[in-house]
């Protein structure tokens, strides 16, 4: 039977994309013959069914995994082995990229250039950093005993885990970018993995698991189980097999997961969730700049980004000025279809998800905000879930709009009179993943993105990641951090040795 | 007009013609000496004593033209213009391209140093490889840190890359050698001005070829060929040289030394002679010890810096393990280094092999008895047979001075605290080995013995990843691992002020 189907993208033509269950190395079916389906988010019309993995498949995973964790994987292989593996695979993405940028763009609605560009771009660099980084996270000796004692640690990889995507929010937003994010580094730390991709866009990673298979990595070291999260997810989070589980998405289901770890096996857990993420922009910022960089905060990706900066609080003097910079660049988005290569803003993933930003509009209306421009269905869409970038201002800092993520391109901006009220009123959020801070005036800079309560804070820019600086949320935008050796930390657990040279032990004491 | 030496390889192991460039390769490009005095340099064959071909001199003025190509590139293409994930590709490129080539830059190292085929390819030419791809991965991660004083201050250190870095290697391990000076520096951000040793260039040649198919920018890498006294001084004196880094001999290691502190105090790293001490212990698994012990100053003719070359062995076992040593010694196969069978090629050249037959005389004369060996193998060529001396005492020259090559002395002991103090009673402290099953003493041994590397039941273990450097008279600074990288960056410690205000007059 074969477990391939074709999809067929405006600009690469027919291509076979994987539509089963990945463990050692080879496809199979779901143990209950389950499918789910996908969606092409610019026209509403069906992909493909894919395998929807039981309870069943994810237990055979997960042997899968421990087989190969015990045997072929971890420290049966050296380090660096595991690096030039991950070298190899960053080869076949690149050789792909085409390939892999047209199912992207196909399954998530992204501009098929910002696909190719960005996603698969930062995903390769990814992979090729922590591919560089496995063999040298090293231990310490502690000398303090000299003579007597001996000591060291080392660091392991924590038994095999499972990066876990979400159910229907986050993070079908950047596919292979989040699949790059858990397995490269995973992966170098000599862990195993089982992946459940979003089950809205699953079919890029299952790609992907075919060139893990070619790169060479042994069967069962890297497992993909396509489903839903409510069942898969569950059985992933609740698994008494699996040591550690990585979720990114909503704080709603990174609360289950962490309460299915804690019930099961006490997992360990790392957390990305959402963000409600503020730039503060003071008066002595140039506002062209700094519109430019609040543009791409809120309509990169079309607003479906954890760290979109979705809060600006624009200082008295500026604010006007700011308003109407931000609103020429509103109408000057590069909207459109995802194939056309000028564009940079797609549809939303889904129509649950155009529905629910709709919604959060009229109620930024309901509650009396102003909407500058935007607030609609983008007409041109058709069947499509494109939303108008949008301005909310006229904000009250009580309403759902400003409190809530909203995942969507809708910006609200207010204004602040003074640093002290800019900076509070930015950390006046449960959620902490980023913020930002726009100024000419150094030490407020510096000040500033102190006082700043994120994980991530930029300084006169936005949305620029990098791989060798850690990401992850202050308060409920997570906990733990991926990218930098911290990333990769995060897969390793501490093991303390004390060898004895000359220590005795009386007895009795 | 620089010249292209071509050779067809037909042995065993390669069938195949190779191009090796003879010139000097300054910003990118191959060129002959801007000195008029400059000659060429015979590269010989140390199997048949026979001339290969003729490289390209250099001299001090070519040392000129290549620092101010490097001090260019730093300036425009490498350095802080070009992103560690960019350095570190070129890196992994270039290994990749190595691993291409195996065959080709094995024969040529064999036919070059003399050190059998089978090792280059199996040991040098990959592990160069491996080393040039762990570099890779270092680029993009050399991290300052961020540091506490207090709420007014943003205090936080950025590590740099030191400038334009002068690195004279040896002939030992010509092409591991260069990976192990190129690496670390390009990963840091530096620019490198080489000089490869005259008598084993062609690798480093061959990797000017690949150096230009990986894309490295013009001036990044320069290789200047030439000799120690005017190409080799030039670089560890020139005042636009930031840092030069050496391996060899400690005579000329100090030269360097003087030349750098008297010119512009650049950085030093030295990697220099050994005398390494191999210690077995009376509960020493005997057939591996004796196996360890015999690589240890037989691999790579022992022509290398950290062989163990003064074995200790403990009174109880030293009959029956002096009689297998001597058996699995003297069965050692030497000869012609394209022989699929041969461990054991020819010295490096007839200074080295008239040095190393001069202390074996040395040797016989003051007193030391030959176990086996202390012979040319052969009728012609640098080959030795593998020699081991015994009843020798601390005195002896053989015991004290640095032979590099297959000459061991052997000696037994009786007391741990005793055999501790031989081994350390050196002026060197690059290796030393030791053999015991009894973990304690392994680690209590370990910790007393004064050199930069211990291996314990093992010997002559290197990894791209653990650093490796001489105590005392063995050098300054560590290669490899982690810790290269320090030779090459600089720590600038930035203070900003967020608040204070400075009050003056007090």
């Amino acid at each position: 039977m074969s477990h391939y189907a074709s999809v067929s993208t405006p600009k690469a033509g027919s291509l076979k994309v994987p539509t089963g269950i990945f463990i050692n190395n080879e496809w199979s079916p779901s143990s209950s013959g389950e499918t789910f389906s996908t969606v092409n988010p610019a026209t509403n019309k069906p992909l493909l069914d894919i395998s929807h993995a039981t309870k069943d498949d994810v237990d055979r995973a997960v042997k899968a995994a421990r087989k190969a964790f015990e045997t072929t994987w971890a420290n049966n292989v050296t380090a660096a082995e595991r690096g030039r593996l991950l070298f190899k695979l960053a080869d076949l993405m690149e050789r792909d990229t085409d390939k892999l940028a047209a199912v992207e763009s196909l399954n998530t609605g992204k501009g098929v250039r910002m696909a190719r560009t960005v996603d698969l771009a930062d995903s390769i660099a990814c992979l090729r950093y922590y591919a560089g980084l496995a063999d040298k996270l090293h231990g310490t000796t502690i000398d303090n005993y000299a003579k007597e004692k001996f000591i060291y640690t080392i660091q392991q990889p924590i038994g095999y885990l499972s990066p876990l995507r979400a159910d229907g929010s986050i993070p079908w937003n950047y596919p292979i970018q989040m699949w790059a994010w858990k397995i490269a580094p995973a992966l170098a730390a000599g862990c195993c993995v089982v992946m459940k991709p979003s089950e809205l866009t699953p079919l890029t990673a299952l790609m992907l698991s075919d060139l893990v298979a070619e790169a060479g990595f042994p069967p069962g070291v890297f497992n993909t189980v396509p489903g839903l999260g409510a069942t898969t997810g569950d059985a992933i989070a609740r698994h008494d097999d699996i040591d550690k589980v990585a979720f990114t998405g909503s704080v709603l289901t990174g609360r289950k997961i962490s309460i299915a770890a804690a019930e099961s096996n006490l997992k360990k857990v790392t957390l990305e969730l959402g963000g409600k993420s503020p730039i503060v922009i003071f008066d002595s910022a140039d506002v062209e700049e700094a519109a430019d960089w609040a543009a791409c905060a809120i309509w990169f990706n079309s607003g479906q980004d954890c760290c979109a900066g979705s809060r600006v609080y624009v200082q008295q003097g500026a604010y006007e000025g700011f308003v109407k910079a931000l609103k020429a660049r509103a109408e000057a988005t590069a909207i459109g279809q995802p194939e056309d290569e000028k564009t940079s803003f797609g549809p939303l993933i889904s129509q649950l998800q155009r529905d629910k930003v709709l919604r959060y509009i009229d109620s930024g209306k309901a509650e009396g905000a102003t909407v500058v421009t935007g607030g609609r269905k983008w007409a041109p869409g058709g069947e499509g879930f494109w939303i108008e970038p949008t301005i909310l201002t006229d904000i009250k800092q009580d309403m759902t709009v400003i409190r809530e993520e909203i995942f969507g391109p809708v910006v609200c901006v207010s204004t602040f009179d003074d640093e002290t009220e800019g900076v509070a009123m930015a950390n006046n959020t449960t959620y902490g993943l980023a913020a930002a801070v726009f100024t000419n005036d150094t030490r407020q800079a510096t000040r500033v993105s102190r006082a700043l309560n994120a994980g991530t804070v930029w300084i006169n820019e936005y949305m620029l990641v990098d791989n060798g600086a850690p990401f992850g949320g202050f308060k409920q935008s997570g906990i733990g951090r991926e990218l930098g050796v911290n990333g990769m930390e995060t897969y390793m657990q501490v093991k303390a040795v004390h060898q004895n040279l000359t220590q005795t032990s009386p007895w009795p004491l | 007009m620089a010249q292209t030496f071509t050779h067809e390889f037909n042995h065993a192991g390669f069938k195949g013609k190779v191009e090796v460039p003879l010139g000097l390769f300054i910003d990118g490009k191959w060129t002959t000496s801007v000195d008029k005095g400059a000659k060429t340099i015979d590269s010989v064959n140390p199997s048949t004593g026979e001339v290969i071909c003729s490289i390209h001199e250099g001299l001090g003025a070519d040392v000129d033209v290549a620092v101010k190509a490097a001090r260019k590139a730093f300036d425009t293409t490498w350095g802080t213009n070009c992103p560690g994930f960019e350095r570190g590709k070129y890196l992994i490129r270039i290994a990749e391209l190595i691993e291409r080539d195996v065959d080709i830059l094995a024969s040529l190292e064999a036919m070059d140093n003399g050190k059998a085929f089978a090792i280059a390819k199996g040991f040098d030419v990959p592990q160069s490889a491996a080393v040039f791809r762990y570099y890779g991965g270092w680029a993009d991660k050399i991290h300052g840190k961020t540091i506490e004083t207090s709420s007014l201050k943003f205090a936080y250190t950025a590590h740099e890359p030191v400038g334009v870095a002068g690195q004279i290697i040896p002939w030992n391990f010509p092409l591991y050698m260069f990976s192990w000076k190129i690496g670390p520096a390009l990963a840091a951000g530096c620019t490198v001005v080489i000089k490869p040793s005259e008598l084993t260039p062609l690798t480093a040649l061959y990797m000017t070829k690949l150096i230009k198919e990986a894309g490295v920018p013009d001036g990044v890498i320069n290789v200047v060929t030439g000799y120690g006294n005017t190409v080799g001084s030039t670089i560890a004196a020139h005042p636009e040289v930031d840092k030069v880094a050496f391996t060899g001999s400690t005579a000329v290691g100090r030269k360097v030394l003087e030349e750098a502190s008297k010119s512009n105090l650049k950085k030093v790293t030295l990697e220099l002679g050994g005398k390494g001490a191999n210690i077995i212990f009376e509960d020493a698994d005997l057939e591996e010890a004796v196996k360890y012990a015999a690589q240890g100053f037989l691999f790579n003719h022992g022509q290398t810096c950290c062989a163990g070359t003064r074995l200790f062995v403990h009174q109880n076992i030293y009959d029956k393990f002096a009689a297998r040593f001597k058996e699995i010694t003297s069965k050692t196969k030497v000869g012609d280094p394209f022989d699929a069978n041969v461990y054991q090629g020819p010295q490096v050249s007839q200074t080295q092999y008239d040095r190393i037959m001069n202390h074996i005389e040395c040797g016989k004369q003051e007193g030391a008895k030959v176990i086996t060996g202390g012979v040319r193998h052969g009728k012609q060529g640098y080959f030795i047979e593998p020699t081991i001396f015994g009843d020798v005492t601390a005195n002896m020259k053989i015991v004290k001075e640095e032979i590099f090559g297959p000459v061991i002395v052997i000696s037994k002991f009786e007391d741990e605290d005793k055999v501790i103090a031989e081994a350390n009673q050196s002026e060197y402290g690059l290796s030393a080995g030791l053999f015991t099953k009894d973990i304690t003493r392994a680690h209590r041994v370990a910790q007393q013995l004064k050199a930069g590397t211990i291996w314990v039941n093992c010997f002559n273990e290197l990894h791209p990843q653990v650093p490796f450097g001489g105590y005392k008279s063995s050098g300054l600074g560590r290669e490899l691992g982690e810790y290269a990288l320090e030779n090459y960056t600089e720590v600038k410690a930035v203070h900003v002020n967020m608040g204070m205000k400075c009050g003056f007059p007090v």
